[in-house]
């Protein structure tokens, strides 16, 4: 059953991907495809933190922003390239995670997100005052990752909007199908019995420490490639990808979207990131729209929209 | 599931009604921070645009063609002002985009301009917006070099060569302490001390303290932005400096008079612009004229003071629509980027603007008037 499932969220996000683009009316909703890919990303590790091991983190935009300052700096001053700086980050935040992760996860509740929260102060402001390093606020240059300039000389020409879409929506079904593969595998059952109770989880041998370790540096190492991605595809970053806004737009969006779900995760990140470009005709109550959205899903659908909705519809069905 | 599928269409659709917009007009593009952080730059450059936009449209347009203003708020977020820049140029499909109010804002603008070829005028201030010369991207706010050159000019005319220097460590301050440091040298300028402040400290007592303990200071020079100017003018009263301070053109408004106090500042010097002195410019005055209409009509239309950055937004917009008229063709942006190129000596509120190819900010040192504090109000004094 649980394996049907699987296959279904997967093919269901293959599909989406795949076909939206034949209703695109112009280049620029690529770019807003991309960018839906790129968020839905960073919110399937938060899926894995939150929906399946029950732990809260306000700074993972820290770890975006370590990624993301991983492939600005490591070409330019390691000579990397670009591919293997995204690799460098997501092992610098994986490392990161793992050191932090140890003393804080031991914390609880609101304690919890107070420490995270702080590790992601933390990142942005080394960021934002290390000026010599990282331009400081005004940001800097991100060198461009060659690969399509690699598939037009072979004879594929895509434009920029086009390339990313497809980079990012391929790295988006590659993170679910990893994240659907941990649920059911016995990490993700621990993780998920610890959610439940972590003296129960603990009693039937569930190593509880590990486990919460395990689920943050995963969802680090998805915060950090989400974080390369769109440094990559901006080609130039500032330190608003580590700011404590965007730490918290992540976590609103799996609560929206449904946070123990991967769909319902990809679902959130969609709306969030959509909300904005169609509400720019009315930009003045934007905010006002967004809180008011967010209020009454937390009031009518607590577990989140879509496992609400699915629930609703099986409701009916049986 | 089916319900999933079908809410993401629809509101992809919704996304393509609300985007179409009317054609056969001269599509203009703006992106600026009128929220957000940054909004006491993009505020004023929005207000100033849409009235600018509103005055030319009612007496006609240009060459008989109104003009359709697609204006967006990037609250600051590069990240978001990259998508906008891709949807005015791909969906809205402007001739030209105004906008970028910050130097980050701005960087993720220029590329999707030079990609798609589309002109692009920033209101940024960063020198390296235009150095290298990018072929698309103008900008009309004069670079922080310059206001140290400004400065160390003014200096120099006062005899003054050894100074100690108090920088915000905000991009503003950061960029600017570094651009001042660069051109010191040059004009036989010394910086002996050299201290910084955080954008929210409260006291600068300890920083110019010690730049008043060091040997032979003959001026202070404060490169920043906001609050801290204001408590460092303070702390240089409280302290009794005898020397003079120098600001910088970041806190070139009424508003740091009156955060300050007159008192305080009484006889401190920045650079500024000629919208600053608007009601004090002689009328044989070359900006006589555009400035004081632009500060008429915004003060009627919003009653409020008019500020150096939406100077900058009206600067952008004579530029584009001064390019239009010339280039004759209001549908190909390749042609308005040519005129805008061409531009030779267009009179704006921060300047008089001339490009060339190798010069796309077009301004000189004598866009800045160095101004005197002098009993709670501007004067002049070169």
């Amino acid at each position: 059953m649980a394996g049907r499932n699987k296959w279904i969220s997967l093919g269901v996000l293959a599909l989406l991907i795949a076909l939206l683009p034949l209703f695109f009316p112009s280049g620029y909703y690529y770019r807003v495809g991309a960018l839906i890919f790129v968020n839905a990303l960073s919110v399937v590790g938060l899926v894995i933190l939150i929906g399946y091991a029950g732990q809260i983190s306000l700074g993972h935009a820290g770890f975006a922003g370590i990624g993301a300052y991983a492939c600005a700096l490591a070409p330019e001053h390691l000579g990397l390239h670009p591919a293997l700086a995204v690799l460098l980050g997501a092992v610098v935040s994986g490392v990161m995670a793992a050191l932090i992760g140890k003393p804080i996860l031991r914390l609880k509740g609101y304690y919890l997100a107070v420490a995270t929260l702080g590790f992601g102060i933390l990142v942005s402001m080394v960021l934002t005052n290390e000026r010599a390093l990282t331009g400081g606020p005004d940001g800097m240059n991100v060198a461009d990752l060659g690969l399509r300039d690699l598939l037009r000389d072979m004879g594929w020409r895509l434009s920029g909007g086009e390339f990313w879409y497809m980079i990012c929506g391929v790295v988006l079904l590659i993170g679910a199908w990893l994240a659907l593969n941990l649920f059911d595998s016995p990490s993700g059952r621990a993780m998920r019995a610890l959610h439940g109770s972590e003296v129960a989880a603990a009693t039937v041998g569930v190593d509880v420490p590990r486990q919460k370790l395990r689920a943050f540096v995963i969802s680090a190492v998805y915060a950090s490639v989400a974080g390369s991605l769109l440094a990559l595809q901006n080609g130039y970053i500032t330190p608003d990808v580590a700011g404590f806004m965007h730490s918290v737009e992540m976590v609103t969006m799996a609560v929206l979207g449904g946070v123990g779900s991967v769909l319902g995760a990809t679902f959130g990140a969609a709306i969030l990131t959509l909300l904005p470009q169609v509400l720019t005709v009315f930009a003045e109550y934007e905010q006002l729209v967004l809180g008011l959205v967010m209020v009454l899903v937390m009031i009518f659908l607590p577990q989140g929209l879509l496992p609400s909705i699915a629930r609703r519809l099986r409701g009916r069905g049986e | 599931m089916m319900s999933k599928t079908t809410t993401a269409l629809a509101t992809f659709a919704a996304l393509g009604v609300l985007a179409g917009a009317a054609h056969a007009e001269i599509r203009l593009g703006v992106s600026v921070s009128a929220t957000g952080p940054a909004a006491f730059l993009g505020d004023p450059e929005a207000k100033t645009i849409e009235m600018l936009v509103e005055q030319l449209n009612e007496e006609g347009g240009i060459n008989g063609e109104e003009i359709a203003l697609t204006l967006y708020d990037d609250g600051g977020d590069p990240n978001k002002a990259r998508t906008f820049a891709t949807r005015l140029v791909e969906d809205d499909e402007v001739v030209a985009i105004i906008g970028g109010s910050t130097t980050g804002t701005t960087m993720s603008i220029l590329s999707v301009a030079e990609d798609e070829g589309i002109p692009f005028i920033s209101l940024a201030g960063a020198i390296s917006i235009i150095d290298p010369v990018r072929e698309f991207v103008f900008k009309t706010p004069h670079t922080d070099r310059m206001a140290c050159e400004k400065i160390f000019t003014d200096m120099q005319a006062q005899g003054i060569t050894k100074i100690g220097m108090i920088s915000g460590t905000d991009g503003f301050g950061a960029s600017m302490q570094a651009q001042c440091k660069e051109v010191a040298g040059e004009h036989g300028i010394e910086i002996l001390a050299d201290e910084t402040y955080g954008p929210q400290d409260a006291d600068m007592t300890p920083q110019l303290t010690r730049i008043r303990n060091t040997d032979g200071v003959q001026a202070v020079l404060n490169p920043g932005f906001g609050q801290g100017p204001a408590i460092v003018t303070r702390n240089v009263a409280q302290l009794g400096f005898e020397i003079p301070l120098y600001q910088s053109h970041g806190v070139a408004s009424d508003a740091f008079i009156e955060l300050a106090g007159a008192d305080a500042a009484e006889g401190l010097r920045l650079p500024g612009t000629a919208l600053l002195i608007a009601d004090k410019l002689a009328e044989d005055d070359a900006q006589y004229d555009v400035v004081t209409t632009y500060t008429e009509a915004y003060k009627a239309r919003y009653d409020q003071d008019v500020s150096t950055f939406g100077g900058y937004a009206h600067d952008a917009f004579a530029l584009i629509v001064d390019a239009i008229t010339r280039a004759g063709d209001s549908e190909d942006p390749q042609a308005i980027r040519d005129a805008l190129e061409a531009t030779d000596g267009l009179v704006g509120t921060t300047g008089t603007y001339s490009f060339s190819p190798e010069d796309h900010l077009g301004l000189d040192l004598s866009a800045f008037r160095m101004l005197e504090i002098k009993d709670g109000d501007w004067l002049a004094v070169d």
